[in-house]
């Protein structure tokens, strides 16, 4: 049995189910997709069907539009695709409504991790370790280099250059989905209860949070707000938003960036980020090799990400793996 | 360690230099001795543990990680004291206590042996975090490469401590790192460094260009400008360095003036050549040509020596026999300058004249006269002026003359180099022999390849393409349609030109679209301002 798999195809443009002829996350349009979260290296409109979380849904709702053909699978209830084979969505602890997808068949249990991280995120449900025979997982920040530290660190180095420059504002740049509002889950956390304003980019997926019953706390738009009312205050924006002319509203903003990859200083610089957060939606180096070894699979498939050096790891540490070359995989989030 | 690294890390993600030298003058006023010594050593590039080198960071990486795992990340991330401040593993136990302070990390790395280096800087890293590990293999391995120059940092420094980076400049000659005296200084705690017995370049004192500040000749005194070579001569220890304007030792080209100051001096002056070239009175200052063909050269023949021989036209004494006299007023140190002439060798140095004017109206009357070629125009000095580095407003004034001006015809045009190879950009220029109409010629009467901007220089290369009649080599004649406003400082019979005269200075003062080129000055024009 372990070691087949032969009903599990990983194929350029996504995963194939082949019993079901369903796709997960495919990079075009399919007449069947299980869709792991709503960032756009997933997520896509014109599937005939898609099946998804509620929330994954909501957020696919409204960034693509999707609204046909949408079929709600919640966490731990198993739905049967057909062939054969049963799917089930398990939390990946990445973004609101991620998940880890559980597929059976004929005695084989594969997990499709889809994007994933281990450290705890007030926006949504902590990753759950699920014991299976082939796990498929990310690799974004497949390097040693990467550990990202506590995020608490990180929101206090944040809330302390806020305080050294009462004159400045800081602009912190946060993908649209998943990072902006963890970040301001975490502030709030940290007991920051003062307005946080938003580009407008940022206005949409914030309520579509809160909807969700994932509380932000008082959230402004930035538009049209006086330079002296953001004195002081922090505001977040896209990151391709942080050097443009829209950041020339904001009374002499210092640059922050929330992402895993400004653990590196070139990245940090490249950026021109004066602030770098490390802050990531992904698992770093230490929670891949951990949930490699908590899940203990007969066989891991490596994909979305540097795949060679946890390669390595596996070789390293006597376990079957491989590679997997899927397309369209650039990461939207980080 | 961990103010150093949030430093360089700050220096890194901060393009501006402005933003760089403030964080570096922060660092500098915050952070105690001998600290902020070690930091400022290592950012001017004068750290060096021989005991540690890159590959002692290599190997200790290799004895923790995966070869293949730390090819691979540093190859992502670029940089070996990054990647091993990244992969570093972090200790079993947390450490306890201060991390270790720059000035600890120095005593211990260079009382180290080669064979030891490896285990302490390992012990040192596992009580640092990732920035702090970063920036002990950037500090020990003496590699910083974060793109700040030796000048930037000193003019950090004087920002730090709002004192004069001339002054800094001159105060961190003979200093070692962790600089303790040079602090000491900076902060008002002890009395400069003593660089008396150092053979220094001390910067120069500069005078800002007269405007329309109302002068009393009662306040300043009046000396000619010579058009030379500023140098400065420092005697130490019997043996005399001959200084540039910008600190450069040209001693070597010219090794009779060297020879020439016997005691211990530092002496501020116009180095010029003897000779009568170009108009000069015989005996006077001569041509700066034949100054220029002197610079430059390593050594200098005995045919160059007889036929282009320098001397030093005095300004000022700085230091007399070890007695720093830069804080006395001008008249005590002009007093003790002309004390000093009758132990020179006139051959070699003279001193130059204060000019006898009552007021300004008779100074611009005799300035006006004024047309030897080595005079460039008039310094104004405050009789009570001390003599310090850079421009101070208020003390020394440069009065220059007025440039003449002349009308000239554009005749041929050759490449520039360097960044304007590809313009037209050495412009030859001429002005009749004669009436125009009645058949006179143009001839070549000078050369300048400044005095035009950008914007004019590519509507000048564009002219010259499209008014094109021959082409020599890189040289290209025009069809001298175009004139041109020629500014100059002084025009000198020659007879190596064909026209007779050759221009000082000329430089291309305004393009005269307007006017028809057989409007042009006469070479006549030329010849009746000739001195
Ligand atoms: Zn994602
Ligand atoms: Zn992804």
């Amino acid at each position: 049995m372990a070691g087949c798999f032969t009903w599990i195809k990983a194929e350029p443009m996504g995963i194939r189910i082949v019993p079901a002829d369903a796709w997960i996350d495919p990079s075009r349009a399919v007449e069947r997709a299980l869709v792991t979260h709503g960032h756009a290296d997933h997520a896509r409109g014109g599937h005939g069907q898609t099946i998804a979380t509620p929330a994954t849904l909501a957020i696919m709702g409204v960034r693509y539009g999707v609204a046909e053909g949408t079929v709600p699978a919640d966490y731990h209830e198993p739905i049967i695709l057909g062939g054969g084979v049963s799917a089930t969505f398990l939390p990946a602890g990445h973004v609101l409504g991620s998940a880890q997808i559980l597929l059976e068949y004929a005695g084989e249990r594969v997990i499709v991790t889809g994007d994933y991280k281990r450290s705890p995120d007030p926006t949504c449900l902590p990753f759950a370790v699920t014991p299976c025979d082939l796990f498929i997982t990310e690799a974004t920040f497949g390097l040693p280099v990467f550990r990202h530290p506590p995020i608490a660190d990180e929101i206090a180095r944040l809330l302390a250059a806020r305080a050294a420059n009462p004159e400045r504002c800081v602009l912190v740049g946060a993908y649209a989905l998943g990072k902006a509002q963890r970040v301001i889950a975490e502030l709030r956390a940290a007991s920051w209860h003062e307005p946080i304003y938003l580009h407008g980019a940022m206005e949409t997926m914030c309520r579509l949070y809160e909807e969700q019953g994932v509380q932000l706390g008082d959230l402004r738009s930035a538009a049209g707000v006086p330079k002296t009312e953001l004195a002081g205050a922090i505001v977040i924006c896209p990151p391709s938003a942080l050097n443009d002319r829209w950041s020339r509203r904001l009374p002499d903003p210092l640059t922050a960036m929330a992402s895993g990859w400004m653990r590196v200083r070139q990245r940090a610089r490249q950026r021109g980020v004066k602030l770098p957060l490390v802050i990531s939606d992904h698992a770093d180096w230490d929670e891949l090799t951990q949930t490699i070894a908590e899940v203990n699979p007969a066989e891991t498939w490596i994909t979305h990400g540097r795949e060679e050096a946890l390669l390595r790891w596996c070789e390293l540490h006597q376990r079957r793996a491989r590679a997997l070359a899927l397309s369209g995989y650039e990461d939207e989030d980080d | 360690m961990q103010r150093f690294a949030a430093l360089l890390d700050g220096l890194l993600l901060t393009p501006s230099r402005n933003g760089k030298l403030v964080l570096i003058a922060d660092y500098l006023r915050d952070t105690p001795d001998p600290d902020r010594g070690w930091a400022l050593a290592a950012l001017t590039g004068a750290v060096d543990f021989p005991a540690v080198k890159a590959g002692t960071v290599r190997s200790l990486m290799a004895e923790r990680v995966d070869p293949v795992l730390w090819a691979l990340s540093r190859d992502f991330v670029g940089d070996t004291a990054e990647t091993a401040s990244l992969l570093w593993p972090e200790p079993a136990t947390p450490p306890t206590g201060p991390s270790p302070t720059l000035g600890e990390i120095v005593t211990a790395l260079g009382s180290t042996t080669r064979s030891a280096a490896p285990g302490l800087l390992a012990s040192l890293l596992d009580q640092l975090d990732t920035a702090g590990r970063y920036a002990l293999i950037k500090f020990a391995t003496g590699a910083l490469r974060i793109g700040i120059s030796a000048r930037l940092a000193k003019v950090a420094f004087a920002q730090a401590f709002s004192v004069a980076v001339d002054e800094v400049e001159e105060y961190w000659h003979g200093q070692h790192p962790p600089y303790g005296p040079l602090f000491q200084w900076a902060t008002g705690a002890a009395p400069p460094p003593r660089t008396d017995l150092l053979p220094l370049f001390r910067p120069f004192m500069l005078a800002h260009p007269l405007e329309d500040q109302a002068i009393s000749l009662a306040d300043y005194v009046a000396e000619w400008k010579w058009d030379g070579i500023r140098v400065q001569l420092v005697h130490v220890n019997g043996e005399t360095r001959v200084y540039s304007r910008g600190g450069d030792e040209i001693s070597a080209s010219f090794p009779e003036i060297a020879a020439a100051l016997p005691f211990p001096a530092v002496l501020d002056g116009e180095l010029l050549v003897r000779g009568n070239q170009q108009g000069g009175e015989a005996g006077g200052a001569a041509s700066f040509n034949a100054l220029q063909q002197r610079l430059g050269r390593k050594t200098v023949s005995k045919a160059m020596l007889a036929e282009a021989p320098a001397f030093v036209r005095l300004y000022d004494v700085l230091i007399d026999e070890g007695e720093d006299l830069r804080g006395e007023p001008w008249t005590t140190r002009r007093g003790r300058l002309e004390a000093l002439i009758p132990r020179l060798d006139p051959a070699r140095f003279d001193l130059s004249e204060t000019i006898a004017a009552t007021d300004m109206d008779s100074l611009a009357a005799i300035r006006a006269g004024a047309r030897d070629a080595a005079i460039e125009g008039v310094m104004l000095k405050h009789r009570a002026s001390p003599y310090v580095a850079g421009r101070r407003s208020g003390l020394w004034y440069k009065w220059k003359r007025e440039p003449l001006l002349v009308d000239c015809v554009l005749m041929y045009a050759q490449r520039g180099s360097g960044k304007r190879s590809s313009f037209y950009s050495d412009f030859t220029f001429g002005c009749w022999d004669g009436d125009p109409d009645a058949g006179a010629e143009l001839l070549p009467v000078g050369k300048a390849y400044f005095g035009f901007t950008d914007e004019e220089l590519k509507w000048l290369d564009r002219h010259v393409r499209q008014h094109t009649v021959a082409k020599f080599g890189p040289v290209r004649e025009t069809d001298k349609s175009l004139v041109f406003e020629v500014a100059f400082d002084s025009v000198h019979a020659s007879k190596r030109h064909k026209s007779g005269v050759a221009m000082r200075f000329p430089r291309i003062n305004r393009i005269r679209q307007d006017k028809p080129a057989h409007e042009a000055d006469r070479l006549d024009a030329l010849l009746s301002m000739v001195t």
